[in-house]
Parts: structure tokens; sequence; C-alpha cells
């Protein structure tokens, strides 16, 4: 008897991935990267298609009304980082949200300002 | 509730302030296995839990006469990270580094656009280290190290660290009690302040 097409799914097998479902197969973000820590703040001025979004996408796109990093959003909606991050990526093309790098860190560009008030803002813990 | 105590008071509801720093900022914690990063990110932090999916194969090979669908298979890697709101506009993210080998791919995606980063060593088990010190060198990313303070651990002179670990007389070496508050306060202050440093040198 030919072995059932998804007997290989059983414990041993390993996760597998379901979640990619949501981003219809696909494993990369598209257009320009982002950082972990990049904010994500929604456009006020965009119209969401309902018709042409998963519920994720809305989902995603709730959370970030009020500007929100990108693992902020992947914890709050439990999704894993890698679909979150297609999502979004499907949002900013889409002209819903905009993404902002982090503070830069680069030696050269470094914000001593910032820097001094992250240090007194610890003392102050 | 889970984010008391570091919120603006009276902002904006409860939502308000919630990592919505148009500044944020992150510092990695790297070090062996069971050396107290998760430790040190829950002393000074309120910890969210993070889920990451990488994918091992990209495509089955296998050709099927139905439709084409992809099979994926993927490893899990249930990662945590500290937030701590400084000011409302104003968020550090703390990202412990997996300490397995296997996990070494996460490391070039938690590193990009990092601060800095501490690196936890247990003077038990020094060597451990080694590899993370090895990784933000190359990189040129600051970083300071920090000896955990285990119990029942000998208390090793910083001088004999630094030889052991062949580390800059400039680099910070600081003792620790992670599992403290104003400890783990500290080693992010003396990274921070070790970052501003450097950012003060000159331009060779």
């Amino acid at each position: 008897m030919p072995a059932r097409d998804d007997q290989w799914l059983d414990a041993q097998a390993g996760p597998v991935v379901r979640s990619y479902v949501f981003t219809q197969g696909r494993t990369r973000p598209g257009g320009e990267a982002f950082d972990l820590v990049s904010t994500v703040a929604a456009n006020p001025s965009g119209v969401a298609d309902f018709n042409s979004m998963a519920p994720e996408h809305m989902a995603v796109l709730q959370l970030t009304r009020s500007p929100t990093t990108v693992v902020d959003i992947a914890s709050d909606v439990d999704l894993p980082l890698g679909v979150v991050r297609i999502l979004l990526a499907d949002l900013r093309e889409l002209g819903l949200v905009a993404i902002s790098a982090p503070v830069s860190t680069k030696p050269q560009q470094v914000d001593k300002s910032t820097l001094r008030e992250v240090i007194h803002g610890l003392r102050g813990l | 509730m889970a984010y008391g105590g570091y919120e603006p008071a009276g902002a904006f509801g409860p939502m308000a302030g919630r990592g919505r720093g148009h500044r944020a900022i992150k510092i990695l914690l790297a070090g062996g296995f069971g050396v107290g990063k998760t430790t040190l990110v829950g002393a000074v932090s309120e910890i969210r839990p993070l889920r990451t999916e990488e994918l091992l194969t990209e495509t089955s090979a296998r050709v099927d006469s139905t439709v084409g669908v992809e099979r994926k298979t993927t490893t899990t890697v249930a990662m945590d990270f500290g937030r701590i709101t400084l000011r409302e506009d104003l968020v550090l993210y703390l990202f412990g580094t997996p300490g397995q080998e296997r996990f070494w791919f996460m490391w070039d995606e938690l590193a990009l656009g990092a601060l800095g980063a501490v690196v936890l060593a247990d003077t038990r088990r020094l060597a451990d280290c080694f590899p993370a010190i090895d990784y933000f060198e190359r990189r040129d990313i600051p970083f300071i190290v920090a000896l955990n303070n285990f119990d029942g651990a000998r208390r090793y002179d910083t001088d004999d660290v630094r030889i052991a670990l062949d580390l800059d007389p400039g680099l910070p070496i600081v003792a620790c009690d992670a599992r403290s508050r104003e400890s783990a306060k500290e080693v992010l202050i003396s990274l921070v302040e070790h970052v501003l440093a450097i950012a003060d040198e000159p331009v060779h």
C-alpha cells in the first residue's frame, strides 16, 4: 500500500511551517530591509482595502496606529518574526505604514545626546 | 500591570508609551549557555516572548503531479527580549543572543544596528565567551565584558581576566550579579558609557 502523502507529518518530522500560509508562501519580505527595532507607524491617510488583505495584515496594521517596533508587533500578534516582516513589507508597499530605522549606532554617526539620555534614563530606573 | 513602573504617568491610557519610541536602541547580551543572559534581561526589563521560524529547506525537491505546493521545514527558535522604556520616545531593547552554535545565523540579524553588546562571562567557564568576543571584535561592534558572580565561583581580578581573554586595555570589564536590578543597570550604563567614549576618540 503506498504511503499516504501526509504521513511524514508525525512527531519526529519536526515543526512544519503553517504560518507562511499568511504570506502566500513567500519567505522573504519585499523592498528595502528593515531592522528588528525599526519603528512602524500607520500612515494616517492610508486607505486599507479589506478585500485584498489577510486578517493578519489587519491585526498588524491595527498595532501600528501608534508607532511600534517590529519586535513588539511580532510579540503582540504571536506570529513568527519572519512572517511579520513579510506582512509589514506588504503594508509598506500598499502605502499603509512607514518603517523608520532605529537610532544610528555607527561610531561616526552616534548621537551622543541620545546616549547621554539613555545613561540618565537607566540611572533613574 | 506588566508595563507599570517604566511608563510615564498619565499619558494616553494603558497602551501609552509602550515601545512607541521614535528612538529605539538595541543592545545585545552574549555569552555561553547558562551564563545568566536571560536572568540579567529579566532583572532590569520587562521580558516579552518572540517567535522565530527559520527555514531549513526552501522547497521540497519532490515533483508532484497535483499542485506545486512548496514544502518548507523550519526550526523554531523561541527567544525573548527585554524592553526598557526610558522616556516615552526612547526605548531600549535587550536581546540575548542564542547560545547554541546552530543559532549563529540569528546573530547577524540581531547585531545589525546594535548600539553595542555585553559579553557575559562565567569565570569558571571563561572559554565559553570566546566566540562572542571574536564575533564583536571582527564586526567592530562596541562591547564590554561583565563577569557574573556565581555563588561558589572564585573571584578573579579583572586584570587576570583581561589577560586570559586577550582584551585591549581600554575595554571595560565589570563584575556583576545578573540577578540584581541595580547591578544589571550598572552593566548597561557601563556599556553606553563605553560607546560614548569610543565616539569621542579621534578618528585614525
